[in-house]
């Protein structure tokens, strides 16, 4: 008798047709590519790189803006729930987050990330939109916890934003209910890398795919 | 004032109100709650009857349950702290009917609770000084707490 070996099922990607994720695909806001400087700035940083060994400058300049800016990411203080106090526990002694160079701060004028701790309702978006425009660019945002990532428990509520991507782009999402603070700590050293890995000129590399 | 006292008072003044009487262990001690309904054109005299005589000056809470086809039902808790009598005191507004008594010209602190019995059930309460919504935006559409609301109703340009 002839032994088969079992033959692999292999089942249909269903979550392809989940309508919530295709309505994520659909809604949810990308990070605008490259940074917003001024044109005349832009211009000349592409007229050096294209000059031929022009990377040579524009490469450690590069290295040198990217580095300065992942050693100062000064996260506004800005709590919506049960997350912010993990949030605040990550900037207390005990997580400190100064040794990452983040001071948190209490004005979204001179801040450059915005870690969105909890649930964003309908009625606290357009304040959020609006704090989120009041940052200087460049600016990064944390999505924490399952309520701004998705909508997390309270999805199929009246009132909650699902999922603050929506409302403002987001560069890391950091899963949990809440996120304890070395989860926020691992989404903020994420952050780090994807800033080290930022090229105004040329092709951006691939991000780190680094998980956990 | 104890329980049979307190149902033998509101027999006598309100004949049209169904008191649902309570097992007797739930009448034995303190704690008891005895569960009135009064008809809508009782409402605010049946809460003045019971903060005056019957005692119970601390108003509780009051809500509304949406019972889909039989209409609206508003419901209201008044506590007598000093013998530990609580009446919940309830009222159908019937099929299609979302006007009700206010209870603020009895208890002041029936204010907030209307308001937010207004925002979620869309009941506009007869005599409240200051109807407006109170947990969700000015600009909201609908009554979220209805059954007949759709939690899926879109809100541009959030969701």
């Amino acid at each position: 008798m002839e032994i088969k070996p079992p033959v692999p099922i292999i089942p249909a990607p269903i979550w392809r047709n989940i309508k919530d994720l295709q309505e994520w695909e659909q809604l949810h806001q990308k990070r605008p590519e490259g940074d917003k400087h001024s044109a005349a700035f832009e211009s000349i940083t592409e007229g050096i790189h294209s000059f031929p060994g022009g990377f040579l400058v524009t490469a450690p300049a590069d290295a040198f803006l990217n580095w300065a800016r992942k050693s100062s990411v000064w996260p506004v203080t800005f709590g919506l729930a049960c997350c912010a106090i993990e949030m605040m526990a990550t900037f207390a002694s005990r997580f400190d987050v100064e040794r990452l160079g983040m001071v948190p701060w209490a004005s979204p004028r001179h801040s450059d990330l915005m870690v969105v701790s909890g649930t964003v309702t309908i009625k606290m978006a357009p304040m959020l939109e609006r704090i989120y425009a009041q940052m200087p660019d460049p600016k990064w945002a944390v999505s924490m916890g399952s309520c701004a990532n998705s909508g997390g428990p309270f999805r199929h509520g009246y009132h909650v934003v699902k999922g603050v991507d929506r409302v403002i782009p987001v560069d890391v999402y950091v899963p949990g209910c809440p996120p304890p603070p070395e989860s926020l700590l691992n989404g903020l050293l994420l952050l780090q890398d994807q800033i080290a890995q930022f090229r105004r000129t040329g092709k951006r590399p691939a991000p780190n795919p680094k998980v956990d | 004032m104890t329980h049979e006292q307190a149902k033998t008072l509101i027999g006598e003044r309100f004949g049209g109100a169904q008191v649902e009487s309570a097992s007797a262990e739930a009448t034995a001690g303190k704690g008891m709650t005895l569960t009135i309904t009064v008809p809508a054109n009782d409402w605010r005299a049946f809460a003045s009857f019971a903060k005056n005589e019957l005692g119970c000056r601390f108003f509780s809470f009051s809500s509304a349950v949406d019972w889909k086809e039989q209409g609206l039902e508003v419901v209201a808790k008044v506590d007598n702290v000093d013998t530990g009598l609580s009446i919940l005191m309830k009222t159908k507004l019937g099929p299609g009917v979302s006007e009700c008594q206010s209870l603020v010209p009895v208890f002041r602190g029936a204010d907030w609770m209307e308001r937010e019995c207004y925002d979620m059930f869309g009941i506009r309460f007869d005599g409240h000084p200051d109807l407006r919504r109170i947990l969700l935006g000015d600009d909201w559409v609908g009554h979220p707490l209805l059954k007949s609301y759709a939690v899926d109703t879109p809100h541009p340009p959030y969701r």
